[in-house]
């Protein structure tokens, strides 16, 4: 699938729950549960995401000209935002990556977790993610 | 007696709604809100009485004047100090920065501070330190945050200067025994800096008797305007003390050869000041004091024994400093889940809490946790509120179960 196909399968999933924040929560927190763990080998230091108020390691590997992420989270709510980064770029073309605009989190009533506050991971991670498939990019 | 309901009428933010809920702002450790006294005074003044003070001699700029020392003098009187013994500074942090940058102390020197202190008063003291050879030690804290108060002897050497404490931790609510800290600092002549930030809102708070060199503490913190606080000092540092900045407004004559200063807190103000937050500070402390600190204290108290009992009642929370005398702060997490993931669902419940390490990094190193979940009330908080926040905060943890 490509990323706006997965993109529009998530908007579809959250739509679900209309304006039922608790229900939305619920499945973000529950599709965390299905983050492709980092293993704990590259759970180091240099694999942090700076920025976060909870801690998010993330990892990447180019395999077959596509990018595949794993990652984790000490936090629950970020595990899920994480898992949903993760299912929108991993196994992606490195372009098709670095191109994607990712809207979807806006549209799926989670716009908050982009907001300029110090603890703003999510900027952070879509930035490193960003630059994993620039520096993959580079491989190809 | 506190007629709440009349007091709730008086700040208007708490009548907005967050995420569609009724706003239940429990974050006053950061900042709080305002009463529309305040808001009223600042208006009128930008409306009617706005000009440069110190400064002119006509109208304007005399009346600007004298509300403004004027207000000088109700600051004085809420601490108990003199007029000439107060600074208006830009906050607390500005004011441990004037005193850490302008004692003249030997390089080499040693700060002791304690482990439970907000980074406004350790990063002053560490970048003097850093600078001049200096060496920055700790009172630690035990794990149910106490100070280990019997350690500060073992920590004094002769070349140990100044004793930089918090009054209450912003953090956990903890009141430090600063009196008889002040005491055994006093018996080797150290310097004391007491960081008032999160008692002065809280608790009746005499300088005099508390013996300290320097108290500091915040505006906004106060319900009255952000980017000012005030800086106690002793009459003896007015003189002692070096100047950091400089500028107009500070001085006696200005000459390229010689410049005299001003005697009296003036010296320490270079500048236009914050005038609109000085009087918003005078009119926020004027509204304290007809409900009276002390009726306020000990409302806050039974709102923070309401929090603490219900609290504990949940299985999965741990508070932190649970069985100390404590002032309008609870900080907890809730085993299993992050306080980030806490906070969140908090929010969307409208309950604004602070999540996080609060600016005190080497305390939570101290307890080996990433941060806490903070709830800090005010006297506009009710006890329908902490029972809101309760039921918000059980069906969180349901949901990150």
């Amino acid at each position: 699938m490509t990323i706006k196909e997965i993109e529009q399968e998530i908007i579809d999933e959250f739509e679900i729950f209309g304006d039922d924040w608790e229900g939305k929560y619920e499945h973000l927190i529950d599709l965390g549960k299905s983050l492709p763990l980092i293993e704990t080998k590259y759970k180091t230091d240099d694999r942090l995401i700076k920025g976060c108020q909870s801690k998010v390691w993330m990892h990447s590997e180019l395999k077959d000209g596509k990018v595949i992420y794993t990652a984790d989270s000490d936090a629950i709510i970020t595990k899920g935002m994480v898992a949903l980064m993760v299912r929108v770029l991993s196994e992606q073309k490195p372009q098709d990556i670095m191109n994607a605009d990712l809207d979807f989190i806006n549209k799926i009533g989670l716009k908050e977790h982009l907001s300029p506050t110090r603890a703003n991971g999510l900027v952070s991670m879509i930035k490193q993610m960003k630059l994993d498939a620039q520096a993959h990019n580079l491989k190809i | 007696m506190l007629d709440i309901k009349k007091i709730r009428g008086d700040f208007p933010i708490l009548n907005r709604s967050v995420n569609g809920k009724p706003l239940i702002y429990f974050d006053n450790g950061a900042t709080t809100q305002k009463p529309k006294q305040v808001i009223d005074a600042i208006v009128k003044y930008y409306s009617e009485q706005n000009a440069n003070i110190h400064r002119g001699v006509h109208t304007l700029s005399r009346e600007a004047t004298i509300l403004f020392e004027e207000a000088r003098k109700t600051v004085a009187e809420f601490i108990n100090s003199g007029e000439e013994e107060i600074v208006f500074t830009a906050g607390t942090t500005d004011g441990i920065n004037i005193v850490a940058s302008g004692l003249d102390l030997p390089r080499g020197s040693e700060i002791i501070v304690t482990e439970m202190e907000h980074h406004s008063n350790i990063l002053p003291w560490q970048l003097w330190c850093e600078r001049n050879e200096g060496k920055l030690k700790y009172i630690p804290v035990n794990a149910d945050g106490t100070l280990q108060t019997e350690k500060l002897k073992g920590l004094i050497t002769d070349k140990t200067k100044v004793l930089a404490l918090t009054h209450v931790s912003n953090t956990l609510g903890v009141i430090n025994p600063v009196k008889e800290l002040i005491k055994s600092a006093k018996e080797c002549n150290l310097i004391v800096l007491i960081d008032g930030a999160q008692s002065v809102p809280h608790m009746k708070v005499n300088v005099k008797d508390l013996g300290a060199d320097f108290f500091v503490f915040s505006g906004h913190k106060i319900y009255a305007p952000t980017g000012l606080g005030v800086l106690w000092m002793d009459k003896k540092w007015i003189s002692g003390l070096k100047l950091g900045k400089a500028g107009g407004g500070t001085i006696k004559t200005v000459g390229f050869d010689k410049t005299e200063y001003a005697e009296g807190p003036l010296r320490f103000e270079p500048g236009t000041p914050h005038i609109e937050g000085v009087l918003g500070l005078a009119e926020a402390i004027k509204y304290i004091n007809r409900i009276g600190i002390e009726t306020i204290s000990k409302y806050e108290h039974t709102l923070l024994d309401h929090a603490t009992k219900k609290l504990n009642e949940i299985r999965e929370v741990e508070i932190y400093a649970n069985s100390l005398n404590k002032a309008g702060v609870i900080s907890f997490n809730v085993k299993g889940a992050h306080p980030f993931d806490v906070g969140t669902l908090l929010d969307k419940y409208g309950i604004a809490v602070r999540t996080g390490h609060h600016c005190t990094q080497p305390l939570m190193n101290c307890f080996k946790i990433p941060g806490t979940v903070r709830a800090s009330f005010a006297f506009y908080n009710t006890i329908e509120e902490v029972d809101a926040f309760v039921e918000a905060l059980k069906k969180s943890i349901k949901m990150l179960s």
